[in-house]
């Protein structure tokens, strides 16, 4: 299972918390899929004033690591007030650190991303920074002192999966030991497990399962791929090749 | 049987639980910090939309089902109760939205061309679809929380302000701040804005669909529409952020530009009592009734519910639907 920062973490379903129909639901997405994080946003949900108290004590009810998140944030300066906000609410130094670019897209600002997650990791953070797959920029994260990456497979809430997957297995290759999770933009289970068989460590996701018209049963499908997938991986699969050969040999076949 | 209870708390759900023990021949008591219609209760900042098969979209079963009589239930309380229906509509961009609206929704049809412009010349203009359900209504909830108060007092309910819990049987409708004795029960957070113009005809709650900032519009008559809501999980009652009145501002304009240029009336914030899985519950703790959780479905359903207590108060039923003994 994936480490983030020496804690071992018993999922490869990381999953978001806004958008349920109600906390109930919520957390039957979590018992029936077993995801072993769960992100909150630190902005608008359990925020502010401890006025989210009774949320924040659901999700903690979970049993679940909490990851908080700087949704929504959309300068150095705002991700990393939030970030040390974050800190104080939920008593951990894990932070999955948004600088939005875009409004319309919510692609995040590799710019931005890289300051923040600099300032951030010298105040002790352990950064859990939503980027592209551009290879540079999570070069760039990584000198800033990210130990994780967490690039997305489309923009968030699309439900377009893995948009570039040149760019996810060249992402894979450059950083063989470090924990990849696909972050946004999955909408299907298939696209989950397609993530696994590319060798990523964990996705996360709140859309897909928060929006589905059963989300418990959609959250369920989904750990499910991650676990088909991921054995797929680990049992090294075929290539797929130009020239179609039979598993059963045709020479010898007894003529009848 | 019970012949005099006190009911604690004058919102919505205090109001229809004494409407309903009243027309049983029980004498009612309301005690409340602000006894008369106004800010002090969350209902005040209600959309007073009557919209089962619209909130069937989030909602459970149960919502769907029961929120169907409350329309002929307000309309028997002497309440004027518009019954033109409703219409949900996408921006051109997020089209599917609506097919999946309609997919988990019943009671609507899909309507276009003429018979959309002959329900709402002003979204024919810019919409080519939307979806209409037909048997659904909307109130004035303020107007509606006015009348049940005077029907009340002229029946001989006694109104009195403050919060101390008497002697003898006694029904909890407080809502949020009944916290302090149902530790289940959390605040939503909800902001809501009111602005009037002359150039927009709407005349039927009218919901956009929006992956990021969905939207109601409830016209109140008189050029009055009120835009609704944000939902957020904080008990915070008293600060409607800048950008909650942005999105719904902006979804407005979005919806109709003529709503750029109205006038901005009010806007409000108050949060919504809540259990976990967004049902309402009448619950038997200790001596008292609490009846409570009701979430956004305060005039949707409170009707069902004082049924539901009154019934339990007079022995009629003593373990309805919702019904929830806490020993704790």
């Amino acid at each position: 299972m994936p480490v983030f920062y020496e804690t071992e973490v018993t999922s490869r379903l990381m999953l978001g918390t806004a958008q349920y129909p109600s906390p109930a639901i919520l957390a039957d997405a979590f018992r029936r899929s077993g995801a072993g994080i769960a992100t909150v946003s630190v902005r608008r949900e359990a925020g502010g004033e401890r006025a989210g108290q009774a949320f924040w004590e659901m999700i903690r009810a979970l049993g679940v690591h909490v990851l908080p998140n700087t949704a929504g944030c959309h300068s150095v300066r705002e991700a990393v007030t939030t970030a040390q906000m974050a800190r104080e609410l939920f008593e951990t130094n894990w932070i999955k650190l948004e600088v939005i670019g875009h409004a319309d897209t919510l692609q995040p600002d590799p710019f931005g991303l890289v300051e923040a997650a600099r300032i951030l990791t010298d105040e002790g953070f352990e950064v859990f920074p939503y980027c592209t797959e551009d290879l540079v920029l999570c070069e760039r994260l990584v000198a800033a002192g990210c130990r994780v990456l967490m690039p997305w497979g489309a923009p968030i809430g699309t439900g377009l999966g893995l948009n570039n997957i040149y760019g996810l297995r060249s992402l894979r290759a450059h950083f063989p030991d470090l924990p990849l999770v696909i972050d946004a933009g999955l909408g299907l289970p298939s696209q989950a497990a397609h993530a696994m068989e590319l060798g990523y460590d964990a996705v996360l996701l709140n859309t897909a399962v928060a929006r589905a018209g059963d989300p418990a049963a959609m959250a369920e499908g989904f750990a499910r791929a991650l676990e088909a997938g991921r054995l797929a991986f680990e049992a090294d699969p075929m290539e797929p090749r130009d020239m179609a050969a039979p598993s059963t040999p045709v020479f010898g076949r007894a003529k009848l | 049987m019970t012949r005099a209870v006190t009911i604690r708390g004058a919102g919505v759900v205090g109001l229809c639980v004494a409407s309903e023990l009243m027309a049983r021949g029980v004498a009612v008591t309301l005690i409340d910090p602000w006894p008369e219609p106004g800010e002090g209760a969350c209902s005040w900042w209600a959309g007073g939309m009557l919209a089962p098969f619209c909130e069937g979209f989030t909602a459970e079963e149960p919502v769907v089902r029961l929120g169907q009589e409350a329309a002929d239930w307000w309309a028997a309380q002497g309440v004027a109760v518009q019954r033109r229906g409703s219409l949900v509509v996408t921006l051109d961009r997020d089209r599917r939205e609506l097919d999946v609206f309609a997919r988990r929704t019943k009671g609507h049809r899909m309507v276009s061309g003429a018979e959309l412009a002959a329900l709402e010349p002003d979204l024919a203009e810019r919409h080519d679809r939307a979806l209409f359900f037909d048997a659904e209504a909307h109130i004035d909830p303020r107007a509606a929380l006015a009348h049940l108060h005077r029907r009340l007092r002229e029946g001989g309910a006694r109104f009195v302000e403050g919060s101390d819990a008497p002697d003898g049987p006694v029904i909890d409708c407080r809502g949020l701040a009944a916290q302090d004795s149902l530790p289940d029960l959390r605040g939503v957070k909800g902001e809501m804005v009111v602005l009037h113009t002359r150039d927009v005809t709407l005349r039927r709650p009218v919901r956009l669909l929006h992956p990021r900032f969905p939207l109601y519009i409830v016209p109140r008559g008189d050029g009055i529409f009120m835009l609704g809501a944000t939902q957020i999980e904080s008990a915070e009652r008293h600060r409607a952020t800048a950008r909650s009145v942005m999105e719904l501002l902006s979804a407005a304009y979005a919806l109709h530009p003529a709503f750029a240029e109205a006038e901005l009336m009010e806007i409000g914030v108050d949060a919504r009592p809540a259990f976990p899985d967004n049902l309402p519950r009448v619950i038997r703790k200790g001596d008292a009734l609490y009846v409570n959780g009701l979430f956004r479905h305060g005039f949707l359903l409170s009707p069902v519910l004082a049924g539901m207590a009154a019934d339990v108060v007079t022995g009629r039923n003593e373990t309805p639907e919702f019904w929830h003994e806490d020993h704790g």
